[in-house]
């Protein structure tokens, strides 16, 4: 590996003058050092795993006897099985509220302060907006089923305001269980979305408001026109976080429903494990873990190409 | 303060809100967990007689106190060394490599939305066979490599921004390049060591995917994997499983409360660059 030893440091020194071509090999030697590590821990543990992903999703396998080729067989199950679709279906569904509401209350409170939240408000509003984000997914899992619950609070909620015949066991419910845990996941990211749409307000120069309102410009104007445009990256950010969040869910959806009532509720994740590790399909378990990667993928690329592009 | 004066009102209305709405689940669960045991309590009522004792019971039936040592000991397996090896390769990414390196870089980066329900599986029979199931290590091993990519992503995009010059000052041979790495780069990076060490400590603490798939034993997992052992376990004794929860969240949001402000910008930060 020769190398332009300009560009590599350590090849200029003086004694090394006659043989720069040693020097930079060393400098070669120290970088690979510097990177090994890493580089060994993710090869072994994410490459190596996503590799074997990729051979068992071409095979038949138990987990347990022998193997036999199967072509790409598991990925037409994958993408024709009308239960699989359903779950694929599911998890896109919840990216409507996992993305959206955080999202849209994130831009709202954004536009309403419209500036730095400063002093103890502040701060206690930094501190429990951002609760969600600390405890683990599974506690709010759990919080939330019972929040939930027949008795629990939303239940008790209805009641109170007049909608008796509103109840019901949400979680249990074929309607209901889906959007119920969309709203677990929207509640786990609406905190980080808000600060982060809030922080980016307060970097859009006040001085376009100020012009615009002195043009006549209506909220909605300043909004389409300078906040949205303003926000472009945040908003990036949010979707990116969210719509990963919603896609490879797992914990909330193991911890509040385990996937039912029916499939309601199953998503990739779920029926990763569940076909893996209880149904000894591990062939049809891998070829729907790499249709997983590849649709964060698909989905993340035109967010990340179309919020970054312009700046 | 540039806020528009008229806004301020609705403004405060509405976060406040969003403040009842975070704040009540924990307060639902809180009041559910003082209720009486054997009752099925209402979703918020303060109980006439509240049960502080739900909580020793919960402490002593989820083994809190070795729940917390597992979970440091995998906190201590994972955080420490995925630090270090990842600010080591972001230094070498970022200062040691030419151009021709970028497509290292960026197969580090490709595992940035890589969803671990893509690799469990191969994992299970990795672990297995290196003879790791059921033990930490079949949680810490792995947990390493997985964290590479962000790790490795956050320090290269810090120590890209640390100028040439400091590193071309000492025309450096490979044992001084330690040396330099050591005593100027590593000092010089602790705002962004601090916060991959905060993100991680809380990755690792609520992992819950590996836990559940690798680890049978509730003893040896992470908190956020006990947790779901225990639901699995209590799910029907609504006080007992409320009590328990809570007590299993009280470590971390301590944590948090103690140092809010690094949390807050370590998320925050950790989400605009992941």
């Amino acid at each position: 590996m020769t190398e332009t030893p300009s560009s590599v440091p350590g090849t200029s020194k003086p004694t090394r003058r006659l043989s720069p071509s040693r020097g930079s090999r060393k400098a070669t030697v120290t970088a690979w050092l510097f990177i090994a590590p890493a580089a060994l821990a993710y090869a072994a543990f994410v490459l190596v795993p996503l590799g074997m992903s990729i051979c068992y999703s071409l095979l038949r396998w138990d987990g347990i006897g022998k193997a036999t080729f199967h072509g790409l067989t598991n990925y037409i199950t994958v993408l024709t099985d009308a239960d699989l679709l359903q779950i694929i279906g599911n998890a896109f569904q919840l990216v409507l509220y996992f993305t959206v509401i955080p999202v849209a209350l994130g831009l709202a409170v954004a536009s309403a302060i419209r500036g730095q939240m400063a002093g103890r408000f502040g701060t206690a509003t930094r501190t429990i907006l951002f609760l969600p984000q600390v405890i683990p997914l599974v506690a709010a899992g759990i919080a939330w089923s019972w929040m939930f619950a027949s008795t629990g609070l939303v239940n008790q909620t209805l009641k109170a305001i007049g909608l008796s015949s509103w109840t019901r066991g949400w979680l249990g419910d074929f309607v209901w269980a889906l959007p119920a845990v969309g709203i677990i996941g929207a509640w786990v990211l609406l905190g980080l979305c808000t600060m982060l749409l809030v922080t980016g307000i307060t970097k859009i120069d006040p001085s376009l408001y100020e012009a615009a309102r002195l043009d006549g410009a209506r909220p909605w104007h300043e909004f389409r026109y300078i906040t949205l445009p303003g926000l472009r990256q945040e908003i990036g950010v949010c979707i990116t976080v969210t719509v990963i969040a919603a896609l490879a869910s797992f914990d909330i959806v193991y911890i509040s429903t385990q996937g039912g009532p029916g499939i309601n509720t199953t998503v990739p994740g779920l029926e990763i494990y569940r076909l893996a590790f209880a149904h000894r399909q591990v062939g049809l378990a891998s070829a729907l873990a790499i249709v997983l990667m590849v649709l964060v993928l698909l989905t993340i690329a035109p967010v990340q190409w179309f919020t970054r592009d312009k700046k | 303060m540039k806020t528009a004066a008229p806004n301020t009102l609705v403004a405060r209305g509405l976060i406040i809100l969003l403040m009842l709405v975070t704040l009540l689940p924990f307060l639902s669960m809180l009041s559910a967990a003082l209720a009486p045991q054997g009752t099925y309590p209402n979703g918020l009522q303060w109980p006439a007689d509240p049960q502080w004792g739900n909580f020793v019971r919960a402490f002593e039936v989820a083994k809190m106190d070795q729940l917390l040592l597992s979970s440091a000991l995998i906190f201590l397996g994972v955080v420490p060394v995925s630090v270090l090896v990842a600010t080591m390769a972001g230094y070498g990414l970022a200062k040691l490599t030419t151009k021709k390196y970028k497509w290292l870089y960026l197969i580090f980066v490709f595992g940035l939305t890589l969803p671990f329900e893509a690799v469990i599986t191969p994992l299970y029979y990795e672990v297995r066979a290196l003879g790791l199931l059921n033990t930490r290590f079949a949680i810490i091993l792995p947990l390493i490599g997985l964290y590479m990519p962000f790790g490795v992503y956050w320090m290269r995009a810090h120590f890209l921004n640390v100028p040439h010059d400091l590193t071309e000052a000492a025309q450096l041979d490979g044992a001084t390049r330690w040396k330099e790495f050591l005593l100027v780069q590593v000092p010089l990076a602790r705002p962004a060591i601090m916060s991959l060490t905060i993100l991680l400590f809380l990755w690792t603490w609520n992992q819950f995917l590996l836990p559940v798939v690798l680890v049978q034993d509730p003893m040896q997992r992470t908190m956020a994997g006990a947790l779901g052992a225990f639901q699995g376990q209590w799910g029907t004794d609504i006080p007992l499983l409320c009590a328990g929860s809570l007590l299993i969240l009280l470590p971390t949001v301590l944590l948090f409360l103690t140092f809010q402000r690094q949390f807050v910008a370590a998320l925050m930060q950790g989400a605009v660059k992941g």
